[in-house]
């Protein structure tokens, strides 16, 4: 089963390392690892999205909380949490083929950040399921470069409210 | 006025003076440092990197720095001393190829959770990443294999830095933490104050099992008619032997050990099961085998214990104490987990343990410790290596503290030295790390001075670390080595004649090893050869007369001479093989 850890850690040198080779050296899963400041200074949110049956899941995080500088671990699954994925897309496009691109961009709400006679760069966030569609929709068009954050994720403040 | 002194003018300069804090080196802040931890004995090899800090220990008198000869052997060394005192072992060597021989040693600690702390010299800070003289990335080398690490980059923060590191080595499950020490960071110059608090945020182990869950243990162990204790170095680990000792007697439950256990509970007593696993007692593994509760203390039941899991102990309810809340449920489910450190579990748990009808349970155990002994044919031509460790057994009052290396002769000394006290048993249990015998008797012996302390090898693992012997000359260090030479890598051996038709591939070491006996004279150790039993007898007593320098006995065994009983790996107890005698 797919899982959402949110770690808090010390924004050291290796902490980053730390945790990746753990995963790696435990030969667990990493489908996506994000990083960046939290709300705090010196601590970093990181948010990883892993998977395996329960009992890998448990010692997932077991051993993450046995890491000296991981100050939390949220496991997010199960509770009501939010989440998001930004990607910029570059993607071919002669001046003909632009409305149609835009067409496309505004129907995933997305926005074009960069233009050029052949090319422009989307900026699409969204669910992984929709960051996957809009890149499916222009790839017609030839995919330049595709460059995707994995994902982030926060607990949602009213657990029992979804929207 | 100004010139009359007032008592009160002259009280606070005088505590001016005291707590101006002085102005100090790097170098001289890591000595300081040390010194406030407690240490008392650095295991070391000096290097470019470290060539100023070196010069401030050449006047240091409040520590010793033991120069060993190989930085392998350095580390081991301090592996045998924090496993013989429960103290941190301390390595210091230079950066580069002084801290990548560092790794195997480290990897032995991580492995058995051995407090170590071990400071590597890097090269100046703006050289780090251009590939300088002597780099090495040890930080990102030692990751996976440290239970922490740093980098001191900034001389302000050194203090604090080490005394972080020896938080965390010896506090929680214990594990070696490396500090990174570059050369520009030693020869610079900050206020010094010593550190005292520890904030790390990250870091909280659990020492004291939850209340409630002590309280459920006391229900869960009461009906069992089938109880057997498992313990482990954890129990070692938390100076757990005498509360061990009062659980297993109060709950009228006898008592196996791991390897790393040995020592927590004394085997003398009738209750103990001695060893079980791959090699332990054939009623050990009996008994886990038919037992309706197991109780893990200190224990993570590892693969050479378990066996294959589908078929380990079937039958029992499991309860399992231990630190790391990761080792829990790991391998083996378990019905009732108390995360804690043993001692102070135990010291809340048996209060409230009651006894269990165990009576009938014991006298089958008693039957089966009389069909199944430990047993091994005599030879009258050939001393057999199971005797000379029971001979040492008598000659030392079971009283030494030994040191193994890995491979039979390891299994053999944890099936036939009889030990009774914690801390007197010292191998490389999880990593099997050949070559870890002879330095860790040596360090040993130095945190033990008055007490025997023998490392017993196979000639194949004493030639891996045997320049160590050099050092213990320096220091007249009075350890004892016991070489049980049969000239195999017996273990691969072993495995080679029962599961490979006999290809004994690349495991025969005769014709090319050396002769030991001069070998260790020419480096200034006593020794003697040995063949025939009055011979060892008589080494032995020769051995222990010596107090001024190493003595190496080279004692020739049987070459065919297996380890039984034994479980093949992945095997369950109804695999079990016993000796054919």
């Amino acid at each position: 089963m797919k899982h959402t850890i949110n770690l808090l850690v010390e924004n050291n040198v290796g902490s980053l390392l730390r945790i990746a080779g753990m995963f790696s050296g435990r030969g667990f899963n990493i489908d996506s690892i994000s990083v960046g400041a939290s709300e705090e200074e010196g601590l970093s949110r990181m948010t990883i999205v892993t998977h395996g049956d329960d009992e890998i899941i448990e010692q997932i995080n077991k051993q993450l909380n046995k890491c000296i500088n991981v100050v939390k671990v949220f496991d997010l699954t199960g509770e009501a949490f939010v989440h998001r994925e930004l990607a910029l897309i570059k993607v071919q496009a002669t001046p003909v083929e632009r409305s149609e691109i835009m067409q496309i961009v505004e129907v995933f709400r997305a926005k074009i950040i960069d233009l050029s006679p052949t090319a422009l760069t989307v900026e699409a966030t969204g669910t992984e399921d929709k960051i996957s569609a809009i890149i499916s929709m222009l790839q017609p068009f030839g995919l330049k470069a595709v460059s995707r954050t994995g994902r982030i994720a926060l607990k949602r403040e009213f657990q029992g409210v979804t929207v | 006025m100004l010139v009359t002194s007032s008592p009160e003018v002259e009280k606070s300069s005088t505590d001016e003076k005291m707590t101006a804090p002085q102005i100090l080196t790097g170098a001289e802040i890591f000595l300081e440092s040390l010194v406030h931890e407690g240490v008392d004995t650095v295991f070391g090899y000096p290097g470019g990197a470290l060539i100023s800090l070196y010069d401030y220990i050449f006047k240091e008198t409040r520590l010793r720095h033991l120069l060993v000869t190989h930085e392998q052997g350095g580390t081991h060394a301090a592996d045998g001393y924090a496993r013989a005192t429960g103290k941190p072992g301390i390595v210091l060597v230079t950066s580069g190829p002084g801290a990548t021989n560092t790794v195997t040693g480290i990897a032995t600690a991580f492995m058995d959770s051995v407090p170590m702390v071990v400071f590597t010299g890097q090269v100046p800070s703006h050289m780090i990443g251009n590939d300088a003289f002597q780099e090495a990335d040890i930080l990102g080398i030692t990751r996976p294999i440290t239970k922490h690490s740093y980098l001191a980059t900034n001389v302000d923060e050194l203090a604090d830095i080490i005394h972080k590191a020896f938080h965390i080595a010896v506090t929680g499950r214990p594990g070696p933490v490396l500090v990174d020490l570059p050369k520009d960071m030693l020869a610079s110059k900050t206020a010094y104050f010593p550190a005292t608090d520890v904030e790390l945020r990250g870091y909280k182990p659990t020492v004291k099992g939850s209340f409630k869950q002590v309280r459920n243990a006391a229900k869960f162990l009461q009906g069992a008619k089938k109880p057997v204790v498992y313990v482990g170095g954890g129990a070692i680990l938390s100076n757990a032997a005498e509360e061990v000792t009062e659980f297993a007697r109060k709950l009228n439950a006898p008592v196996t050990m791991t390897l790393l256990g040995l020592g927590a509970f004394p085997e003398t007593d009738d209750l103990s099961l001695g060893m079980l696993g791959m090699h332990g007692t054939w009623y050990a593994n009996k008994a886990v085998d038919d037992c309706d509760l197991l109780i893990a203390v200190g224990a993570r039941f590892d693969d050479r214990v378990t066996g294959n899991l589908e078929k380990f102990s079937p039958n029992s309810k499991k309860m399992q104490i231990d630190i790391d809340p990761s080792c829990i449920g790991k391998n083996v489910p378990v019905d009732l987990p108390i995360v804690g450190d043993v001692k102070s579990v135990l010291e809340e748990l048996n209060p409230v343990v009651e006894k269990c009808d165990s009576d009938e349970w014991l006298q089958e155990i008693a039957q089966w410790k009389k069909d199944h002994p430990l047993r091994y044919a005599k030879n009258e031509n050939v001393l057999k290596p199971q005797q000379v460790i029971e001979e040492l057994s008598i000659a030392t009052k079971g009283n030494a503290i030994i040191a193994s290396d890995v491979g039979q002769h390891q299994m053999w000394i944890a099936q036939w030295y009889k030990f009774t006290q914690p801390r007197s048993h010292l191998s490389s249990g999880g990593l099997g790390t050949m070559g870890f015998g002879v330095p860790a008797a040596l360090g040993a012996q130095v945190a033990c001075p008055d007490r025997t302390v023998v490392g017993i090898v196979g000639d194949g693992g004493f030639q891996m670390t045997s320049m160590e012997i050099a050092t213990a000359v320096r220091y007249s260090i009075p350890v004892k080595f016991v070489i049980l030479n049969n000239g195999y890598l017996g273990m691969v051996r072993q495995w080679q004649e029962l599961f490979f038709d006999k290809r004994y591939s690349n495991t025969h070491l005769n014709p090319s090893n050396p002769d030991f006996k001069k070998l260790a004279e020419s480096y200034g150790a006593f020794a003697l050869q040995v063949k025939t039993l009055d011979e060892l007898r008589d080494a032995f007593d020769k051995m222990m007369a010596v107090t001024d320098r190493p003595v190496v006995l080279d004692v020739i065994v049987d070459q065919q001479e297996k380890v039984y009983p034994m479980i093949p790996a992945n095997g369950s107890f109804e695999n079990i093989l016993e000796a054919d005698v």
